[in-house]
């Protein structure tokens, strides 16, 4: 028996291996040099310290832009999950054919390029978009508002872009739900709130959890949609590293900014990870 | 039947079903078709039939899953057909159970409680009064999926019942279970039946289930209702074909009715020699084309008499199953016989090959239909 299982593993980390390389190459190198990097105290080289960190940790500006970008991800996940819920539900109680309809829309964004997502919704939010369009012609509004370059239309944006990876885990933790179990709390006197409050959403939690945790780090490092929607004034951790990086050339300061921002990320994926800890003893039926 | 004081409870407690017509078309097939079944308060009533045959969607109507295409579900002479599950006053105990795997047994058996208002005192002790029927009092703290199957079953039906449902359903209950386990399990929900007194309608294919179970039992087939009869009187006397081979086994033998009456007919056997059988089931006249059936209990295997008239064959195996022998003979128009005789009186096993006739053990135990 533990031969058996033995042998398994040895044969598992064997089929493993090739993608193990590659990520040593093309991440954990990377990783090391990035680490490294954020260690020098001028960009020009010089002593090893932690001046950098110093710097970022000791200023307002930067920190406000780690909170806004840490706060940003927790808005459109709370939005995505409060749109793609229903969406997942409706799926799973849809006849064949509309589950293919759903799931054909659902991924659909994931076909297009983000840029072509991002300048669709450019499109919807400017001055002369669709919504404002649309409002001045219906009179409700006499001058246009103003949608994009705004907090809202960025977490509008990124809802959309980021819903199939809400969707899907939400899918999959609905399908395994026994539709008897919907069947046994309504004959038990149960109505279709307290059915869902008691039976459904706890055991969708799994599924929650999961979709929270790849809409959170898909939001917070978006680039393009943050930049582009967002425009000029608002500044988030993924552009601010590019500037320092790119614009300033103050590489040890970028590599910084950059670990500091994957742990604050790590933590609250670690918190995630709690949770779905604590849900986990839901999900073995 | 029951004993007398048992009756009386179930005459208490126990409310009367009327399923009332009940049609249900899918399409362009008819699910269920007009099925009338009028249940006595605290009757313990079987389903039976093949997979299609349309019990289970019986059930879902009975429990509004789904709304009947025509017809109507009387509880207690009151119509139910536009309530919602939710306030039919139904319990279900699903194949799988459906336990709500994130609850512990004690919440589990609470959860119909809780969603009648019942305060949190009272759900505790009912579940725990419920646990104790069951006798898994001393479990209410574990979750569902650290009980055995038979244990979850108890479970399910004690989440059933505690909130005292007028109708109890059963959908496939033991289909999960191993075999020894079944009939504890079968005994231990006719006791907990017996005793709550509560109308039951236990779904299955399996007939010994039904037919051990059942004080009466709703044969079904392709969405008809076939026959609704007490088991022995299904086993004994069925009314159709269908039945006849569908519960028990049976040898089916081509013939000619030669007279019949109420009390009885007599069948020219194709395969040779004549039987008395029992009055002939649907549309025929002495001369028309009938099919006999004989239970292999109902014939007895003899040596052969030379040149009669009489259902001769040969013996193709005989198997001596401890309490019983069993042959198969192949009588004269190819068709092979099954006879089930008890080892007590004959210890004799033909062997293969062996020329044999065969009897019935008493007149008038066939059925006779017309033939297809």
């Amino acid at each position: 028996m533990a031969a058996t299982l033995r042998n398994v593993t040895t044969y598992d980390l064997k089929l493993a291996a090739p993608l193990a390389a590659g990520f040593v190459v093309f991440f954990v190198t990377p990783l090391v040099i990035l680490l490294a990097l954020s260690f020098q105290t001028d960009p020009q080289g010089g002593h090893f310290g932690l001046t950098q960190y110093v710097n970022f940790l000791g200023d307002s500006f930067s920190l406000g832009v780690l909170g806004s970008t840490l706060w940003l991800g927790v808005k459109v996940t709370a939005l995505t999950l409060l749109l793609g819920y229903p969406v997942a539900w409706l799926h799973q109680r849809s006849p064949g054919w509309a589950k293919g309809v759903i799931m054909l829309l659902v991924l659909l964004p994931l076909l297009t390029s983000v840029v072509v997502r991002t300048f669709a919704w450019v499109v919807i939010l400017g001055r002369q978009g669709i919504v404002n369009a649309s409002l001045l012609g219906l009179g409700l509004i006499d001058t246009p508002l103003k949608l994009l370059y705004t907090e809202g239309g960025v977490v509008m944006a990124l809802a959309q872009v980021q819903m199939p990876l809400m969707v899907l885990p939400l899918i999959t933790a609905l399908s395994r739900i026994d539709p008897n179990l919907a069947d046994a709390s309504s004959v038990l006197g149960a109505g279709h709130w307290r059915t869902f409050r008691k039976v459904i959403l706890p055991l969708s939690l799994p599924g929650i959890i999961a979709g929270c945790l790849l809409t959170y780090a898909a939001a917070i490092t978006a680039f393009i949609t943050q930049s582009l929607i967002g425009g000029g004034q608002m500044l988030f951790m993924p552009m601010y590293i590019y500037q320092q990086a790119s614009t300033l050339q103050n590489w040890p300061f970028a590599a910084a900014i950059s670990v500091i921002f994957l742990v604050a990320v790590l933590v609250v994926v670690s918190i995630f990870n709690v949770l779905g800890r604590l849900s986990r003893g839901y999900t073995n039926a | 039947m029951v004993g007398a004081s048992q009756s009386s409870q179930s005459a208490q407690r126990g409310q009367t079903l009327l399923l009332d017509g009940i049609t249900q078309r899918y399409g362009n097939t008819l699910a269920v078709d007009d099925v009338t079944l009028d249940i006595k308060g605290g009757e313990l009533v079987a389903l039976l039939g093949p997979s299609g045959c349309g019990k289970t969607t019986l059930l879902r109507i009975i429990a509004g899953f789904m709304a009947q295409t025509k017809g109507h579900v009387i509880v207690g002479g009151e119509a139910i057909d536009g309530l919602p599950p939710n306030r039919r006053s139904v319990g279900i105990v699903f194949q799988n159970y459906a336990l709500f795997p994130h609850m512990t047994v004690a919440e589990n058996v609470a959860y119909g409680l809780d969603a009648r208002g019942v305060d949190g005192a009272t759900q505790r002790s009912e579940a725990q009064r419920m646990l104790d029927l069951v006798k898994l009092g001393h479990l209410g703290d574990r979750m569902p999926r650290q009980l055995s199957g038979g244990q979850q079953q108890r479970v399910a039906l004690a989440r059933a019942l505690a909130v005292n449902p007028s109708i109890l359903l059963l959908d496939e209950p033991f289909a999960a279970l191993d075999k020894n386990l079944r009939l504890d399990m079968q005994i231990e929900v006719k006791r907990i039946q017996r005793l709550s007194g509560i109308t039951t309608i236990l779904v299955t294919h399996d007939q010994e289930e039904a037919l051990s179970m059942a004080d009466r039992v709703a044969v079904l087939s392709q969405g008809r209702l076939e026959q609704f009869s007490p088991p022995t009187e299904i086993y004994d006397a069925p009314d159709s074909l269908f039945v006849n081979t569908f519960v028990g086994s049976a040898n089916l033998l081509g013939g000619v009715l030669l007279d019949a009456d109420r009390s009885g007919g007599t069948v020219q056997l194709d395969a040779g020699g004549t039987i008395e059988t029992r009055a002939p089931k649907g549309e025929v006249r002495p001369g028309g084309r009938v099919t006999v059936c004989l239970r292999p209990e109902h014939l007895r295997v003899d040596p052969a008499a030379d040149g009669a008239d009489t259902l001769n064959g040969v013996v193709e195996m005989g198997l001596p199953l401890g309490a019983t022998v069993v042959h198969e003979v192949r009588v004269a128009d190819g068709s092979a016989v099954k006879v089930s005789e008890p080892r007590i009186d004959r210890a004799a096993l033909f062997a293969p090959g062996t020329p044999v006739r065969l009897a019935p053990v008493a007149p008038r135990l066939a059925s006779v239909f017309a033939a297809a």
